[in-house]
């Protein structure tokens, strides 16, 4: 915990109309993410993190509360000034990668910065190319996603989340599509991010195994935060990469 | 978002689909290709049948004497005398949208060769009257301006005069006829010209040096009428006020006084002319029109395939921070690279295409430069058109139902 306050939620509500009824997908969440954390939230399917993950992503706004976003009030914002604000606050990983199709992995990373018109084609290409070194993947900045396996996909994913300097990384289930030898992979890449660089990173996931590389832990159920623990002893993904049993040459 | 970076993701998206791309592109090819092919099929047949036209003489200026009034009383045109070799000096000097002119004194006669003769007229003319009434030479030759300083005794005859004169079928080139007691040697036949528009025939002629008929036969300065030609149908009018300037300059009328001569075009030529120019544009914009159209469809319907097919990568592009106007110019881009692209195509495979056909079937084309700004600007906007709706509904798309979009 070494920083000031990034995220602030504030008795956050979301609620959905269906027909006639109210769903009510979020319930008063409230807790702070500080500068530094690496959070992982929790919660089986319907216990509204998919829901909470849109609202720190500013791709939703609560229907009550109120989400301070590096001290911004999110709830006040219009949808460009929303769309502004991930560009330059968020660097979002999702599980399906999302990477453009038959595009080299350095304009894939480049996007983001196109959307941000203050830099230059030069320091564009310069940023790209240090997000991908930070990914290990400068050798690769011309294979198109087909050419790259879902490991190297999502470190692509993760080089075009980093590539704007975001104050937090939002990672959507990002080790759902990956076997457990490549998942550790990309957990260590993201301990490395966090402990290394200061990147705060907030994991939404349903693995307990994934959650345990984490520092703190939000559990949510029927909408609700049930739990919310530090992990004492967090556990090194390098370490448990180790581990596991020799990959299989095939 | 720069333009340059629009262009470029723009660019980048097309190019992830080169096909789609191309096959999109094709209508619009395809519709730009045939307008200005079609234009200069268009424009190649007007501008052959403006020359067949002229060939009727419709750039052609007739100036006669007019009545005046002598005395307070009005004396007949025809028969007023007031033409004379001055003036037509006079037009050829100062006038710049006549290209030719040719005095014309004429008078009636019995043509006489051997046991045979035939009542005709005989053309007092200069050389450059074979020019202005696009007559052409079959046999021998024609009279040059060293037989007017003469005022040879030689004549060029026409065919009706020919089956007359020499039914047998032999050439009179070279034989010497009379009119009335005149001798003249034929040095040429003219080719034969039918009937003219008003009914007269125009092969029933002898053409002879106006300075022989005025000074051999008739013994006058007069002349009974110019003809001049004008530079083109279009400068006719123009021509015509030149005409009348130097004319009135020579007959050194004051400003109050009645023209004593009348100068005539082929108004209802150029008339039929302009009509049919006009019908022919108005025909070709019309299938200009329905080509593009069904070009612009062709890249709306894959324009809202494409949003669709990409509502990911929309949803992908609004969460790293694109905002509803970037989407929409994104895709507006796309569409109008899409059309200009087919355009600048489409344009270089209409001219050659013309130009093929030239070629290849013998059709005259005229590759318009109007066709090719109309049909690209109608093509430009074509995409900007039929590419808006399906570029709206990309940025109005929800970035969360578009990231999970499957």
């Amino acid at each position: 915990m070494s920083g000031s306050k990034i995220l602030e939620l504030q008795q956050i509500r979301r609620e959905f109309v269906m027909g006639t009824e109210i769903v009510r997908a979020l319930k008063s969440v409230s807790f702070d993410v500080f500068s530094g954390e690496f959070i992982t939230i929790m919660g089986s399917s319907g216990s509204g993190k998919t829901t909470l993950l849109n609202i720190l992503g500013c791709l939703d706004k609560p229907t009550g509360g109120d989400y301070l976003l590096d001290g911004v009030n999110v709830s006040r914002l219009s949808r460009n000034e929303l769309a502004r604000l991930r560009n330059h606050k968020i660097g979002f990983v999702f599980q399906a990668y999302n990477l453009l199709p038959r595009t080299s992995a350095l304009e894939n990373v480049e996007l983001p910065l196109f959307y941000n018109p203050e830099l230059t084609t030069r320091e564009r290409r310069e940023r790209a190319m240090g997000a991908l070194a930070s990914v290990k993947l400068a050798d690769r900045e011309d294979h198109t996603p087909s050419q790259l396996s879902g490991g190297q996909q999502q470190r692509v994913a993760i080089a075009r989340a980093l590539v704007n300097q975001p104050v937090m990384i939002l990672a959507d289930e990002a080790t759902g599509n990956l076997d457990t030898r490549t998942s550790y992979e990309i957990m260590a890449l993201m301990q490395e991010l966090n402990q290394q660089e200061g990147k705060t990173i907030v994991f939404v996931t349903h693995e307990p195994d994934i959650a345990a590389f984490s520092s703190r832990t939000v559990m949510l159920r029927d909408g609700k935060v049930v739990k919310d623990s530090k992990n004492e002893n967090v556990r090194s993904a390098k370490e448990a990469l180790a581990a596991l049993p020799p990959a299989e040459d095939y | 978002m720069s333009a340059f970076n629009l262009i470029l993701i723009a660019l980048r998206a097309l190019q992830r689909n080169k096909l789609r791309a191309f096959l999109t592109m094709l209508g619009i090819i395809i519709g730009v290709a045939a307008v200005i092919a079609m234009v200069a099929i268009g424009e190649g047949s007007k501008e052959s049948i403006q020359s067949q036209l002229s060939s009727m003489g419709s750039n052609m200026i007739t100036v006669l004497p007019a009545s005046n009034v002598a005395g307070g009383v009005r004396i007949g045109g025809s028969s007023y005398q007031s033409l004379t070799l001055p003036d037509v000096l006079a037009i050829q000097r100062g006038a710049e949208h006549v290209s030719a002119v040719s005095p014309v004194s004429s008078t009636k006669g019995q043509a006489i060769f051997g046991a045979l003769n035939w009542p005709t007229t005989l053309q007092g003319v200069a050389p450059s009257y074979f020019d202005i009434r696009k007559l052409t030479i079959n046999d021998g030759i024609a009279f040059s301006d060293a037989d007017v300083a003469t005022a040879a005794k030689v004549c060029v005859l026409g065919q009706t005069v020919i089956s007359n004169l020499f039914p047998s079928g032999e050439s009179p080139v070279g034989k010497v006829i009379r009119l009335n007691s005149i001798p003249l040697q034929v040095i040429g036949t003219l080719a034969p010209k039918g009937q003219s528009s008003f009914g007269q025939d125009q092969d029933d002629i002898i053409l002879t040096p106006y300075t022989t008929v005025q000074k051999r036969i008739l013994a006058t300065i007069y002349f009974q009428s110019i003809y001049a030609s004008a530079v083109s149908e279009t400068t006719s009018a123009l021509a015509t006020d030149e005409i009348i300037d130097i004319l009135r300059g020579t007959h050194r009328l004051r400003p109050a006084d009645e023209n004593d001569f009348q100068v005539r075009t082929m108004e209802e030529l150029i008339k039929t002319l302009s009509s049919t120019s006009s019908l022919l544009t108005i025909l070709l914009t019309a299938i200009a029109g329905i080509s593009l159209v069904i070009g612009g469809i062709g890249i709306m319907n894959i324009m809202y395939v494409s949003v669709t097919e990409r509502t990911r990568e929309i949803g992908l592009r609004m969460s790293i921070g694109a905002r509803e106007l970037d989407i929409l110019l994104q895709f507006l881009v796309e569409a109008i690279i899409i059309s200009v692209t087919g355009g600048l195509i489409g344009v270089v495979l209409g001219i050659t295409s013309a130009k093929v056909i030239t070629l290849t079937l013998g059709w005259p084309t005229v590759v318009s430069q109007s066709s090719i700004v109309l049909s690209f600007v109608v093509c430009a906007f074509t995409g900007v058109f039929f590419g808006y709706y399906p570029a709206q509904a990309a940025s109005r798309l929800d970035p969360i139902e578009a990231l999970r979009y499957e």
